[in-house]
C-alpha cells in the first residue's frame, strides 16, 4: 500500500513528529479541539447514564458480526441487489479507484461532489479522478479546507483539526478570491454557497458508509452539515465506497450504535443528520439519484479475519474517540501518523492492512501503551495490545532493530539471573563515579542523550535493596508485631476465595 | 502464609527506600515480608519492545521465585500489570501457562494488597503538607487501581490533597518509548510537570517508580523544589 502524501515532510515517525513538535499553532489547535472533544465526550457518557452497559453491548454487536461476517455480507448484497444496488468487490485499492474510475467515465461525469469517506482518501482516490479529468470536490467543510490547502485529513472525523480558525480564513480568503473574516459563521456561509453550485453541477455524488444494514441491504450515513445528504439525492449518479466490515446485522443493532458513535466522537447525543438509503430513487420517490453503486473494498481488512490477535481491529466504528483520548496524538497531530488513519487507531490499522511487514515503519513504536485509546473506545478494541503484537511481530520477522536486538539479548542474559543482575548494579555504581555530580546525571552522550535533554538521571544509591535486605530483615524479625485475627482471616479468606476462581483480574479481561 | 515482596528492578537498584517503606509499613499489621532473593525484573521492556523470546527468560525466573507465595506485592501497578501479561507470553506452553496463572491470581499491587485484601485505609498517618497524585496509567486502566490510593491519602491527617489537572494522562514515560521517541516523551513530561507546578503542591506522590522518576526528573531538570515520593514512603513517613 503507499503511504501517499501522508508521509510528505518526513520519512520516519520521528522526523514527522518533529514538524508538528516545532509547530506552536499546530499543537495548540490539536489541543484545544481534542479536549473539547474528549470532554463532551465524558459528559454524554455521565448523562447517558448506562455507558458500560451499552459500550458492552456495541462490543458484542461487533464482535458477533465480524465473527459472521460472510453471513451477513452476503445477506447485505442480496438485498441490495434486490433493491436495485450495483454491487461490486474490489480486493485491493487499485480495484476500487478502476471500479470507480469506470462508471465515471462510462457516465462521461465531469464532477464528483464527495461527502464522509475515508475509505476514498484511503484509496487516493481524488488524484485519480483527476488523472482523467474528472474534478472531485470534498463537500465536508473540514475535508474542503484540507483539498484547498493540498493535504490529506489528520482526523478521523475532524479533517482539519491542526488549523487554526485564521489559517483556514486565509485558505477560504484565496479561494473566494476576496478577504474573509475569520468568522466562523462567514466563512461556512461562503463554503455553503460556493458548495450549492458544485451539487446542483456534479454527475457523480460519492459518499462513504458508517453502517451497512444486512437485514435490508440499506446504508446508513451520520453527518453534522446537511451535504451527505445533499450528494446523495441531487446527482444522478451515486457511488458508496464502505470497507467490507461496515455491516450491522440490523435497524436494532443501528440504534446501539446510534447511541454510542456521536457521543464517542464528538459529545452528541445525536447526529444532525442520519440518513438511511435503500437503494436508487423509486417511481414514487421526489428526489435520489437514478443509478446507485456500492463499492465494497476489502484493501488489506480480511487479513485480520480469524487472526486472534487482530481481528478486533474490524470492529472500529471510526469515531475517533481515541485520537481525543491519546497523549501522544495531543502533541504531535495526525499528520506524524503518516498514513490515512492516525491516532491509535491508525497506528495499529496502517500496517495491520498491509502485509508486507518490511514495508512497517515504526508508527508502533510511537506509543507510550498508556491504555487510554483502549479506554475511550466505544467497543473496547484492546489497541494497546495491539501495538505490542505488532512490535513483536516485526521483530519476530526479522526487522528488529539491530542495536535493539543485541540490547535485549543482553537484557535477557543480565536480567534473568539474579547473581548478573548485581554484577550490573555494581558495575553501574562504579561507571556512575564518573559522570555524577551531587547525585544526579545531567550528561546528554550516548544513550542518555534523549532522556537527558529533559530530565536527569537520578545515580544508584550506595546500597540496592537486596543489599539491605539482610539488616532490615532481622531489625523487623526483632521487633515484630502479633498479626491481628482480624487481618488474617481476611488473607486466608482471600486466598481460599481464589481458589474458588475468584480473586481479582486483569481490568479488560 | 506466605507473603513476598516483588521489589521491582527500578526500585531494587535505584529506589530501595520504597522497598524499605513497604516492609516496615506492613510490620505494623504483623505481615512479614519475605524477599526472594532469586528474583529479577519483570521483563516488561523486552515485552513492550517485541521481544517475547527475552521476555519469557526473566518471566520465568519470577515465576520461580514466588512459586510458594501466596500473596506478590510489589510497589508498581506497572510491573504488576506485566504478570497480568505471561498467561498470554506462555499461552502454548500449557505447563507454564498454569503456573503464570497462579502468579497472576495472587499478585497484587501494594495499595491494592494494602486495601482490598488487608482492610486497611487508616494507616495512623500524619503529612501536614499539600500533595498532588499522578495515577500511573498501566495501575490505574489496567489494574483498575483508582479508588485505593484516594482512601488511603483521605485518611492521612494534615494533608492537603490538591487534584492534579489532565492527572489521566500519561507521563511520557512508557520505558523504552522515552528513549526511541525522546522528544515526544520529553513533551508529554514537560506538560504533566507544568500541571504539577499548577497545583503549588509541595510533594508529589505516585505508585510507580518508574513515571516517578520520569516527572521528577523532568522537575529537578527545570530546577522546580517538588518532593517525589511514592505512596508508600509517605505514609510511612507519616507514622514513623
Amino acid at each position: 500500500m503507499s503511504h501517499g502524501p501522508g508521509t510528505a515532510g518526513g520519512a520516519t515517525v520521528k522526523e514527522r513528529a518533529d514538524l508538528a513538535l516545532n509547530n506552536e499553532f499546530l499543537r495548540k489547535a490539536v489541543k484545544f479541539t481534542t479536549e473539547r472533544l474528549k470532554n463532551g465526550k465524558l459528559k454524554a457518557m455521565e448523562e447517558h447514564g448506562n455507558w458500560e452497559e451499552w459500550r458492552e453491548r456495541g462490543r458484542q454487536i461487533r464482535l458477533h458480526t465480524i465473527a459472521h461476517l460472510d453471513y451477513y455480507l452476503n445477506m447485505f448484497v442480496e438485498n441490495a441487489r434486490a433493491n436495485g444496488v450495483h454491487v461490486h468487490f474490489a480486493e485491493t485499492a487499485q480495484e476500487a479507484v478502476d471500479i470507480s474510475l469506470s462508471i465515471a467515465e462510462r457516465k462521461s461525469a465531469k464532477s464528483v461532489v464527495k461527502s464522509k469517506s475515508m475509505v476514498s482518501e484511503e484509496l487516493h482516490l481524488n488524484h485519480a479522478l483527476e488523472s482523467i479529468g474528472v474534478e472531485a470536490i470534498e463537500t465536508d467543510l473540514g475535508e474542503y479546507i484540507i483539498q484547498l490547502a493540498g493535504e490529506v485529513p489528520s482526523h478521523i472525523i475532524i479533517p482539519a483539526i491542526h488549523k487554526n480558525r485564521f489559517q483556514i480564513a486565509d485558505l477560504l480568503s484565496e479561494d473566494a478570491g476576496e478577504k474573509l473574516e475569520a468568522d466562523t459563521k462567514i466563512l461556512a456561509g461562503y463554503v455553503r454557497r460556493r458548495l450549492r453550485a458544485k451539487f446542483l453541477e456534479a454527475d457523480i455524488g460519492m459518499t462513504g458508509c458508517n453502517f451497512a444494514i444486512a437485514e435490508t441491504g440499506s446504508m446508513v450515513l451520520f453527518e453534522n452539515e446537511g451535504n451527505a445528504r445533499m450528494v446523495t439525492t441531487l446527482p444522478k449518479t451515486q457511488i458508496t465506497l464502505m470497507g467490507m466490515e461496515r455491516i450491522i446485522p440490523s435497524w436494532a443493532d443501528l440504534e446501539v450504535m446510534a447511541t454510542l458513535l456521536p457521543r464517542s466522537a464528538t459529545g452528541q447525543k445525536l447526529t444532525m443528520y442520519m440518513s438511511g438509503i435503500t437503494g436508487p430513487r423509486r417511481a414514487e420517490d421526489a428526489d435520489g439519484p437514478d443509478e446507485m453503486h456500492i463499492i465494497i473494498v476489502d484493501n488489506g481488512r480480511s487479513l485480520q479475519l480469524g487472526d486472534p490477535e487482530f481481528q478486533e481491529l474490524l470492529n472500529c466504528i471510526r469515531c475517533g474517540a481515541c485520537l481525543n483520548a491519546c497523549p501522544v496524538y495531543r502533541h504531535i497531530g495526525g499528520h506524524a501518523y503518516g498514513g490515512t488513519y492516525s491516532g491509535p487507531i491508525g497506528a495499529v490499522l496502517t500496517p495491520s492492512l498491509q502485509k508486507n511487514i518490511a514495508e512497517w515503519d515504526d508508527i508502533a513504536n510511537a506509543s507510550s501503551l498508556c491504555g487510554a485509546c483502549y479506554e475511550a473506545c466505544p467497543v473496547k478494541i484492546p489497541l494497546h495490545d495491539m501495538l505490542v503484537y505488532l512490535r513483536r511481530r516485526k521483530v519476530e520477522a526479522g526487522y528488529g532493530n539491530k542495536i535493539e536486538n543485541a540490547g535485549m539479548k543482553g537484557f535477557a542474559t543480565l536480567l534473568s539471573k539474579s547473581g548478573r543482575f548485581n554484577t550490573v548494579i555494581k558495575l553501574g555504581k562504579i561507571g556512575q563515579k564518573f559522570i555524577s555530580r551531587g547525585g544526579e546525571i545531567r550528561l546528554k552522550v550516548g544513550p542518555l542523550a534523549g532522556w537527558n535533554t529533559y530530565r536527569v538521571t537520578p545515580t544508584l544509591p550506595k546500597k540496592s535493596f537486596r543489599q539491605q535486605w539482610g539488616t532490615l530483615d532481622a531489625e523487623i524479625r526483632n521487633g515484630l508485631q502479633e498479626m491481628s485475627p482480624d487481618i488474617k482471616k481476611r488473607m486466608e479468606h482471600a486466598i481460599k476465595d481464589r481458589a474458588k476462581g475468584g480473586g481479582h483480574g486483569h481490568g479488560h479481561n | 502464609m506466605k507473603v513476598s515482596l516483588f521489589i521491582t528492578c527500578l526500585s531494587d537498584a535505584i529506589y530501595p527506600r520504597v522497598g524499605e517503606a513497604m516492609v516496615r509499613l506492613l510490620a505494623r499489621y504483623g505481615v512479614t515480608l519475605e524477599f526472594p532473593t532469586v528474583q529479577t525484573c519483570c521483563g516488561q521492556p523486552a515485552f513492550n519492545s517485541g521481544y517475547w523470546k527475552e521476555a519469557r527468560a526473566t518471566a520465568k525466573t519470577i515465576i520461580d521465585a514466588f512459586e510458594d507465595s501466596d500473596f506478590v506485592i510489589s510497589p508498581s501497578g506497572s510491573c504488576t500489570g506485566m504478570i497480568h501479561h505471561y498467561p498470554k507470553l506462555f499461552e502454548d506452553d500449557p505447563a507454564m501457562l498454569e503456573r503464570a496463572l497462579a502468579l497472576q491470581s495472587k499478585s497484587f499491587e501494594f495499595t491494592q494488597f494494602l486495601v482490598n485484601v488487608l482492610g486497611v485505609t487508616d494507616v495512623g498517618a500524619s503529612f501536614p503538607h499539600k500533595v498532588t497524585y499522578h495515577p500511573s496509567c498501566h495501575g490505574s486502566r489496567l489494574l483498575g487501581v483508582k479508588e485505593e490510593p484516594m482512601a488511603l491519602m483521605s485518611k492521612v491527617k494534615g494533608l492537603e490533597f490538591v487534584p492534579l489537572p489532565h492527572a489521566e494522562d500519561c507521563c511520557g514515560f512508557g520505558g523504552t518509548f522515552a528513549v526511541k521517541m525522546s522528544d515526544i516523551s520529553g513533551a508529554m513530561v514537560t506538560e504533566k510537570s507544568d500541571h504539577v507546578k499548577e497545583t503549588e503542591a509541595e510533594v508529589l506522590v505516585g505508585l510507580d517508580m518508574a513515571c516517578l522518576m520520569n516527572i521528577g526528573g523532568n522537575l529537578r531538570y527545570r530546577n522546580e523544589p517538588v518532593r517525589v515520593m511514592h505512596l508508600a514512603e509517605l505514609l510511612y513517613e507519616g507514622v514513623k
